[in-house]
């Protein structure tokens, strides 16, 4: 039986691995269904990684670079081209060119990541002609397929995938007309703004959205509108670009088939799994960090979330103990969701990762253990795009934490 | 002659205005800390950007190797740049790190490969 198999080497799969392998676990295999390990990463060009790990800005292959170099250096076996199709308690499967292998571990962690929301999800009215793509899709075919992907852009969201790629189609010679981002603020970093669309004078709408798409068999134009508080369209404010392509940069969600298969319980508003502070799903000795636990933004994050999953996952297959007494943590007013949404009742200290509902201005954050203040940090703002953090003392915990913004 | 810029350096986003007169800073405001004094008075002297692209390869699997500039180039050179990275086409073995050009486009800057190349 092996010790410890990591499903997925992106950011969070080789952290996890290196961490694990530095907690003294020695038998330790990472599937990747892509011919390289790396993950996301490997297309993400842009500098601007590692900054809270590394103290320098780095790109998204060299970010991958370091810690691939971590794994190599521990030997730490893995297969690539190899998808794994099951997952259930001490099981995996996966499928390579050694065909189907079911593999008995006594520890698994989920790091699969995410995909992008498909398009089928928003309901843009008009045909579904050729030029539409999300803007993962189109950065991959740009920077690893060496693709043109159009030569006049209109982009839908303002994440920050599309304000990259913004910037990218432009240095390429194509036109970005417009971006359009349906809420009243973006939920992208201002660095981006400022870097991809200011430095270019791309405009940026926000509260608008694409209210029609023309062109049968390639895109020929859009149409955007102004939408009210409800986000419906407001006639007569309607503006139409000629365009070949369409960007969609709608946002993210975990890629949990494989968890669901396993048969652990999902959060409904992070589409991850649930877990304690040890990053353990509640199926025993199943894991999960990264991007399938919940959308990351900054991958320095990832790293740190998945060091912990790795030590957590060592220390259960050391000691076999899992601990099932817990409290929960609840988010409060204007906290969307935490994780983890449970901590043992002996943790010690833990941190707790969220992100808030809207954007405050001179706000609080307030930690309470029953009614029971614990922590209180002023937040010059805080705003959706940005996930936060709080770090708890411990050492016992024997009421709810709730977390909540005071304004 | 006035100059509206967003502070990047942290999530707050100040709105600055810089004052100019020939050239010359004449006042920074709206920042709430120094370090935005700092960004602006760069910002609006001699802004800098990393450029970050893809160059042509051959006789590899991989159809691009990712690049970037090293150190930052000056703001205006970004398009110049981009067509000296156009023009670049490299084989295998190429190492994050190696130098794909020395000065590209006058700027002094490297332009440096931030992927590994192999056949
Ligand atoms: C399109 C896109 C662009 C992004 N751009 C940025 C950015 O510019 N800056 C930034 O900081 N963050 C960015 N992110 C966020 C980024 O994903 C994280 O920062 C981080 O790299 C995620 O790491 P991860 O390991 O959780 O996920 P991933 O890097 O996605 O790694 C998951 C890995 O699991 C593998 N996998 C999935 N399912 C299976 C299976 N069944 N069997 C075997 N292997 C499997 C995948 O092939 C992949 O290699 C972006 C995310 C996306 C989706
Ligand atoms: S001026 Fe200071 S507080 Fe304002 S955005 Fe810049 S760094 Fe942040």
């Amino acid at each position: 039986m092996r010790e410890l198999v990591i499903i997925g080497g992106g950011a969070a799969g080789l952290s996890a691995a290196v961490s694990a392998y530095d907690s003294g676990i020695r038998d330790i295999l990472i599937v990747e269904r892509a011919p390289e390990l790396g993950g996301i990463l490997n297309q993400c060009i842009h500098n601007g990684f590692g900054l809270h790990t590394f103290n320098e800005e780095l790109t998204g292959p060299e970010y991958a670079g370091r810690f691939i170099t971590e794994v190599l250096e521990r030997k730490i076996e893995y297969r690539l081209n190899a998808m794994v199709i099951d997952v259930q308690p001490h099981l995996v499967t996966y499928v390579s060119s050694e065909g189907i292998v079911t593999e008995e571990t006594k520890a698994i962690i989920l790091a699969m990541g995410c995909r992008e929301r498909p398009r089928g999800a928003l309901n843009t009215p008009g045909y579904r002609p050729a030029g539409i793509f999300s803007a993962g899709t189109a950065q991959r075919l740009m920077n690893i397929e060496g693709y043109k992907v159009g030569s006049r852009v209109v982009i839908l969201g303002s994440g920050d995938i599309g304000l990259i790629m913004a910037r990218r189609l432009t240095l390429e010679g194509a036109k970005v007309l417009a971006v359009a981002e349906i809420m009243p603020y973006s939920g992208g970093l201002k660095r981006n703004i400022v870097q991809c669309l200011d430095d270019y004078s791309i405009p940026l709408y926000l509260s608008h959205t694409v209210t029609e798409i023309r062109g049968k068999r390639r895109v020929e134009g859009v149409t955007i509108a102004k939408v009210d508080e409800r986000r419906r369209p407001i006639p007569g404010t309607e503006m139409d670009f000629d365009c070949d392509t369409l960007l969609l940069s709608v946002g993210l969600l975990p890629e949990n088939e494989l968890s669901l298969k396993a048969g652990a319980a999902l959060s409904p508003v992070t589409g991850g799994p649930v877990v304690d502070d040890t990053l353990s799903t509640d199926i025993d000795g199943v894991f999960a960090a990264g991007n399938v636990l919940h959308v990351h933004d900054l991958v320095d994050y990832v790293s740190e979330e998945a060091a912990i999953a790795g030590r957590n996952a060592a220390s259960y297959i050391l000691s076999g103990s899992h601990s099932e007494d817990k409290v929960k943590v609840i988010p409060g007013n204007g906290v969307r969701y935490t994780v983890p949404q449970y901590i043992k009742r002996n943790a010690g200290s833990v941190t707790i990762r969220f992100r808030v509902s809207d954007v405050f201005s001179n706000a609080t954050i307030a930690v309470r253990e029953g009614e029971n203040v614990l922590k209180r940090i002023k937040k010059r703002v805080l705003a959706p795009g940005e996930m936060e953090k709080v770090a708890l003392p411990g050492p016992q915990y024997n009421e709810e934490i709730g977390i909540e913004v005071e304004v | 002659m006035k100059r509206e810029l967003t502070c990047i350096s942290c999530p707050l986003g100040c709105q600055i205005s810089v004052e100019m007169e020939d050239g010359n800073i004449i006042s920074v405001t709206g920042n709430t800390c120094p370090r935005g004094e700092r960004y602006a008075r760069q910002e609006v002297l001699d802004p800098r950007r990393t450029v970050t692209s893809t160059v042509e390869t051959e006789d590899s699997i991989h159809r691009r190797l990712p690049v970037k500039t090293v150190p930052e180039i000056p703001k205006d050179s970004i398009f110049p740049v981009m067509n000296e990275i156009r023009k670049q086409c490299v084989t295998p073995p190429v190492s994050i790190g190696d130098v794909i050009v020395h000065d590209i486009a006058g700027t002094g800057s490297d332009l440096v490969a931030t992927g590994n190349l192999t056949e």
